[in-house]
């Protein structure tokens, strides 16, 4: 089956007073109707970036889709015009942030907020759409939604503003949500009841979903299959249990290493807190070698003459290292 | 907060603060030199020591200046603010006959820079290092910097002397008689030069000022988001976050009409507009006590009202602060 988005070769750079950064490298990635992708990779490594750019709403300048294609059902956003666009975002691709504090406008109600994307991409009058609103604030848990949705976004509270950012992403019926961190700013009990809203809301409606995040745990539960980013490149792909349980790539292993643990025995492998020693090098000065070789321990020569392409090891799981033998024994 | 509360509590403390102008305006003018007997014996052409007592004692010149106060405030919170050494007449009614056209001219003054303001600031945001972004910093620039009776000075020359297309001065074109539509028209006409002139450095200030919210707006994450929902262009400039950029507005607006008050007087003066300020410029040449604080008083008054009003407006453009109290 086609997959609805298929994003190849994208290379996206910022100009910065450094040098050209190249903020996305050759990345490839589909997703599937009705599937959950995770992206996975610590802060800087693109993730943002690869949401934006298919959301057309790359900050440029400074930014600059270089190059590769974007497709959605076949039709190629990249090259789509302007009022194309406008067409396609929030009624089928939406997004929601990782700051819902300041996602919402804080001058206008949020039913009002939600009833203007409804306005925007369908035919219908002010008060049915804002019975949708209504419907939809209801339908992400807010309590007396009918009310709430006469509530300012100073009113609410982190978990509920995010709710409604996600209120807004839906209410047209995408078929396509980009997550981007959505929980990283809320308290943790939040943070596991929006997971929970967004998988049920995937279930009723067959949205897929791209979720962007640096949480394993959250990853476990949500993702059907995973991507694992590092500066820009695309390192690591593959269904959720075999990236989790089979990780291949060694920065693939160190970010599920990182996870911390409460068992007995603290290990010399197994620390409570381990850490991936290094940090991820300048964006505007990658070198020709494997971006990750400077803090991998299983660096040879080969690694740093040039980076190792994405190749299958099966059916679905792809890595890119050059040294995988010596990684796995 | 309920809002007829909060008008209640802003009207009790601006009370408070009129009665406090009363006080400082009568004392400070006291403490300026010159006595009004003086001059009203000037004007009679000369007067002997007898006169001239006769004539403080007329005017309760007087009296020490305290018990002047006393008297003044007790005929003021009266309604009575005194009567003109000057023009001979009651200084509520002479400034009463006043008042309508400085409302006038600042009101016109103050929205023409609001809206024009607004508009090149939004404009100047479109492109913030574009051709059009320049031109309105360089204006803004000009705008504080000439003083206001150049610029009416020039005005009038291209605008009524080498382009005569507005009257010099004055209001209303006296010998003109063509009922009260074609009178208003004629008022207008006679406002623009004015207006422009006491409103141009406001403009450059709000357009200045317009643009750097708005570029600030532009960048927000409420901005992204509208830009994720499909919203395009020119409904993100002009309503997401021009209803954002419009709340320093109304700030600067509500805390500038003071000074577009003061500005006024020169105004008036270039343009000999009946109001307020030339009868203000007359009356302290003429040394009318009376007079200048009565003006000095309504001044105020219209200051205060215009914060209120400020107030009131803030808590409609902004929900924020509805709720804050």
């Amino acid at each position: 089956m086609a997959p609805l988005l298929s994003v190849k070769n994208l290379l996206v750079e910022f100009k910065t007073r450094a040098g050209i950064a190249k903020v996305l490298n050759n990345v490839s990635l589909d997703v599937h109707s009705g599937e959950i992708l995770g992206v996975v990779g610590e802060s800087g490594c693109g993730k943002s970036m690869t949401a934006l750019s298919i959301m057309g709403l790359v900050p440029s300048p400074p930014g600059n889709v270089a190059g590769g294609t974007i497709e959605l059902n076949g039709e190629d956003l990249l090259s789509a015009s302007n009022k194309r666009l406008h067409q396609m975002r929030g009624k089928e691709i939406s997004m929601i942030f990782q700051e819902p504090m300041t996602s919402l406008n804080p001058v206008f109600k949020v039913g009002h907020q939600i009833a203007e994307a409804i306005l925007l991409h369908e035919k219908t009058t002010k008060s049915l759409a804002w019975e949708r609103s209504v419907k939809m604030l209801d339908r992400v848990g807010i309590p007396e939604a009918a009310i709430r949705a006469n509530s300012y976004p100073h009113e609410m509270s982190g978990g509920m503003r995010q709710r409604v950012m996600i209120a807004i992403a839906l209410a047209c019926n995408p078929k396509l949500l980009i997550a981007d961190e959505p929980t990283t700013a809320l308290d943790v009990t939040v943070q596991a009841q929006i997971f929970d809203l967004l998988r049920e809301l995937q279930r009723e409606t067959g949205t897929a979903i791209i979720m962007i995040t640096h949480d394993m745990g959250a990853i476990s539960e949500l993702a059907d299959r995973v991507a694992v980013m590092y500066a820009g490149h695309i390192i690591e792909t593959g269904d959720t249990k075999d990236i989790l349980s089979k990780p291949q790539h060694p920065y693939t292993r160190g970010l599920i290493a990182c996870v911390p643990h409460l068992e007995e025995n603290p290990s010399e492998e197994r620390p409570y807190l381990a850490e991936i020693p290094g940090v991820v090098p300048p964006l505007t000065d990658l070198g020709k070698g494997c971006t990750f070789a400077p803090r991998c321990d299983f660096r040879t020569d080969d690694c740093t003459g040039s980076q190792p392409s994405l190749s299958k090891i099966s059916d679905q799981h792809s890595v890119s290292c050059f040294n995988l033998n010596t990684v796995a024994s | 907060m309920d809002l007829a509360l909060i008008f209640l509590r802003r009207l009790s403390h601006a009370v408070l603060l009129v009665l406090a102008v009363l006080v400082l305006n009568f004392l400070l003018i006291h403490l300026a030199p010159g006595d009004p007997a003086d001059v009203i014996a000037g004007e009679m052409g000369g007067a002997t020591e007898e006169m001239l007592a006769e004539i403080r004692e007329l005017y309760g010149l007087n009296k020490p200046v305290i018990v002047q106060l006393g008297i003044y405030l007790g005929r003021a919170v009266q309604g009575d603010l005194g009567q003109s050494f000057f023009y001979n007449a009651p200084v509520s009614e002479l400034i009463l006959g006043r008042i309508g056209p400085t409302i006038l001219l600042v009101t016109a003054a103050l929205s023409f820079a609001i809206f024009v303001g607004t508009f090149l600031g939004v404009l100047a945001s479109y492109k913030p290092k574009g051709f059009l972004s320049g031109f309105v910093t360089l204006f803004a620039v000009i705008g504080y910097s000439a003083p206001i009776f150049w610029t009416g000075l020039m005005l009038v020359i291209v605008f009524a002397w080498l382009i005569p297309v507005f009257p010099i001065a004055g209001m209303y074109d006296v010998t003109l008689d063509n009922g009260p539509v074609g009178r208003v028209l004629d008022i207008l006409h006679h406002l623009i030069l004015p207006a422009l002139t006491l409103g141009i450095v406001y403009i450059a200030q709000y357009a200045r000022l317009t643009r750097a919210s708005m570029l600030e707006i532009l960048g927000s994450d409420y901005i992204r988001t509208a830009r994720a929902k499909g919203v395009s262009g020119p409904k993100i400039y002009g309503y997401h976050a021009l209803r954002n950029a419009i709340i320093p507005i109304v700030t600067i607006a509500g805390l500038q009409f003071g000074s577009i008050v003061s500005g006024a007087v020169l105004v008036e003066t270039v343009f000999s507009w009946p109001g307020l300020g030339t009868l203000a410029f007359d009356s302290i040449l003429a040394r009318d006590y009376p007079t200048v604080l009565g003006i000095l008083f309504f001044s105020a008054v219209l200051v205060i009202v215009a914060n209120l009003i400020t107030d009131i407006v803030y808590r409609f453009v902004d929900p924020r602060i509805r709720t804050g109290g």
